[in-house]
């Protein structure tokens, strides 16, 4: 639904990307068993896999649409929403939990108008969470793209964000 | 290599590679199975048919676990027991428990083994995981509420219809059986066959009901209504009622009808004997004027749909015949009415058959050869049976009934268009005929009866040559053919298909269960329905040559043209 709002050079771009897919499919012409591998290509090349995609690389493997969605909808890997230009993760693994990394998250949803696996309408954010990033000393923590950010307080999340264009 | 093991006590030798479950069924021995569908799914998800191992760790799913030499096996300790109702009672815990405004009560694998299982409580509560209803088909209805996500409707789709209209999306508690980007059924590749709602353990999936207009029209004097019934229809009925599966109804169903208050009750069997006059007819002039060969029968409208979605560069090879039912509409609305003197107008058709997708047929826009709507409803054997226990009627004490002219009196031919290669079988017995003048002395056809999924034969006919014909029943098998088709590779003159396993006598809208064994024994009742009639060639049905002179004129005429034939749709295949 929010892919009918976004701008228009996005699409553009993506256009563009297409002869690069049907490459990708030539080389497993009506080999359903590649199916995710073709995928993970996809996904590589877009940073998402558009339903054009999906299509594509049905008739190309000769597999069923529906069932090419549910291989993507099975994996937390694959993404049918486009990704911003900015990952936020926020971690809710035991320790970050624990010291209301919960809180922070129903504040960057709540923010950023979005659900975790959702993308912003202008493309600035992806927002996910992440299972322990190694930084349960500094917990609750988040990721902002490579940046990690610790000990993290609701009221401050915005600050953080808004520092990446 | 035959192996032995002991189940319950009991020594038992099997072949090996046998499940467990199938090795106790030769034991006697029942194991309870939810998610398990013979000759089609074995994924030991459900959990329900687990079984005690003598020196294994855990309990093992016994559809998918194989029988191996020795093992001694216990399937009713008090473990296999509470693991058993465990399973089912987190089934039930994610149920809507509408059993009893349900199509399906007493028609349930979930009701039934919650029953058997001695389930009085479920100990589990919390959210559940929901779902829509679809309504969108005219065909099928879809109440994701009810799912038990035991895949086999996604199996059957897949792997004997190859559509896959279906597929598991999503996991854990997001997992739910849908199309992608879960759009309605109605739109995408659906071919409306109605194999997912023979399969369908429970109420998810079912015929989209239309007894309560049926009803409506029955009861306003303005309207007069007809009914006719398929020919498998009359093959299955009586299981409903609790006959053994193949003991043919034809009468008592015909009388049923009656009683239900249909004003004339006609046979789509009348209409299938057209059908050969017109589709042979259109046949041999293929043959005679190089048109486009093979040429593929067009009574399925499963099939119809299917390759309009996967194959419509092949549109060209379809026999331009509607179904039989569809024919009858169109004649009765026309020729009927004329002689009955009755506004077709007022004229309601209700076609009673083996078939979902023939619901979705006659809502078809181009379906109006009559200047009316052919057929209004179509009901299935499953619905048709609602009615009769819904009107009281005691269908065991029934005598037999008859049906009414002109359009009720059919031949052998017709009768066998219900059971895969019987539509061929019925063709080549006219063809042959009218090409060589000659009589056919020895009419069946046994090279293309039976359950293989692709049968071939050639038969030789004076003054043509070699007719080659193949019959593929299931739209897997079907895709198969149309494959060959494409490459070049195959050479038909003729080509039968049925979408489903079976033919009509294994349709989408039949009583379940359906298997291999049941479907075998109802075709053979209609084998022997056709064995015993008077007439066997569909030619030689007074009634059809009297609609020819009286109305029709000749097959392929210009009446026939616009009320018998019809023109398809190319489809998307998403």
């Amino acid at each position: 639904m929010s892919q009918e709002k976004q701008c228009h050079c996005a699409e553009i771009q993506e256009e563009e990307l297409y002869p690069r897919l049907e490459e990708v499919i030539k080389e497993h012409k009506g080999k359903g068993e590649d199916l995710i591998m073709v995928l993970h290509k996809a996904q590589n090349l877009f940073g998402y896999l558009p339903r054009k995609a999906q299509e594509l690389v049905a008739e190309g493997l000769n597999v069923s649409l529906n069932e090419v969605y549910g291989v993507i909808t099975f994996y937390n890997f694959f993404s049918t929403v486009p990704q911003g230009r900015n990952s936020v993760k926020i971690c809710l693994g035991t320790a970050c939990y624990v010291r209301g990394s919960q809180e922070v998250l129903d504040k960057a949803q709540k923010e950023l108008g979005i659900k975790v696996g959702g993308t912003t309408e202008d493309r600035r954010y992806s927002l996910d969470v992440v299972r322990c990033i190694g930084a349960c000393g500094l917990a609750p923590a988040m990721l902002v793209n490579d940046d990690v950010y610790g000990r993290v307080k609701s009221p401050h999340l915005l600050d953080i964000i808004e520092k990446y264009e | 290599m035959m192996i032995s093991l002991t189940i319950d006590g009991r020594t038992v030798e099997v072949e090996e590679g046998t499940s467990i479950l199938d090795a106790a069924k030769q034991a006697n021995v029942h194991i309870p199975t939810l998610c398990y569908l013979p000759e089609v799914q074995a994924i030991g998800a459900c959990r329900v048919c687990l079984v005690e191992v003598e020196g294994n760790r855990t309990l093992q799913a016994a559809c998918v676990s194989p029988a191996s030499k020795g093992q001694v096996i216990y399937t009713n300790t008090d473990r296999v027991r509470k693991a058993r109702r465990f399973s089912v009672e987190m089934l039930l815990s994610n149920h809507p428990f509408e059993c009893l405004t349900c199509a399906k009560n007493l028609n349930c694998d979930l009701q039934t083994l919650a029953y058997e299982l001695g389930i009085r409580e479920v100990h589990f509560t919390g959210e559940k995981s929901g779902g829509r209803i679809d309504e969108s088909s005219p065909s099928i209805r879809r109440d994701q509420n009810k799912c038990i996500l035991c895949r086999r409707c996604v199996t059957v789709c897949q792997e004997i219809q190859s559509v896959t209209a279906l597929y598991l999306q999503g996991r854990g508690f997001e997992a739910r059986v849908e199309p992608a980007f879960d759009r309605d059924i109605n739109d995408v590749a659906c071919t409306n066959c109605g194999q997912c709602s023979i399969v369908c353990p429970v109420g998810a999936i079912t015929e989209k009901e239309y007894i309560d207009e049926v009803w409506e029209a029955i009861h306003d004097p303005s309207k007069f209504v007809i009914i006719q019934d398929a020919p498998a229809v009359r093959a299955a009925l009586g299981e409903e009622f609790g006959y053994p599966p193949g003991t043919l109804v034809t009468g008592k169903m015909l009388a049923a009808a009656r009683m239900l208050g249909f004003d004339r009750v006609f046979d789509t069997n009348f209409a299938a004997d057209l059908t050969i006059l017109e589709e042979g007819t259109e046949l041999l002039t293929r043959v005679k004027t190089g048109g486009v060969l093979p040429m593929i029968t067009s009574c399925s409208p499963g099939w119809i749909k299917f390759i309009e979605h996967f194959y419509p560069e092949l549109l060209d090879h379809l026999s331009t015949c509607k179904s039989p039912h569809m024919m009858l509409g169109a004649l009765a609305k026309t020729y009927y009415a004329q002689k009955a003197g009755i506004d077709p107008k007022s004229m309601v058709v209700v076609s009673v058959m083996p078939c979902t997708a023939k619901k979705f047929e006659c809502n078809r826009p181009e379906m109006n050869g009559s200047g009316y709507k052919d057929v209004d409803y179509v009901l299935t054997t499953r619905e048709f049976a609602k009615m009769i226990k819904q009107a009281g009627i005691d269908f065991e004490n029934l005598a037999d009934g008859n049906y009414d002219d002109p359009m009720g009196e059919y031949t052998g031919a017709a009768t066998i268009f219900g059971a895969t290669g019987g539509v061929m079988e019925a063709a080549l017995r006219t063809a042959y005929e009218v090409a060589t003048g000659k009589t056919l002395e020895n009419v069946e056809f046994s090279a293309v009866r039976g359950l293989d999924g692709i049968k071939e034969a050639t038969v030789p006919v004076e003054g043509i040559g070699d007719v080659k014909v193949a019959v593929a029943h299931g739209l897997g098998n079907a895709r198969k053919l149309l494959d060959k088709i494409k490459t070049g590779e195959a050479s038909y003159h003729f080509i039968e298909v049925m979408a489903c396993p079976g033919g009509c006598v294994g349709g989408g809208g039949q009583p379940i269960p359906v298997n291999n064994e049941i479907r075998a024994l109802r075709a053979q009742a209609l084998y022997n329905e056709d064995c015993a009639l008077t007439y066997r060639k569909s030619h030689e049905s007074p009634s059809i040559k009297k609609i020819y002179e009286e109305f029709l004129g000749q097959p392929l005429g210009e009446r026939s043209h616009h009320l018998l034939h019809t023109h398809y749709t190319p489809r998307s295949k998403f």
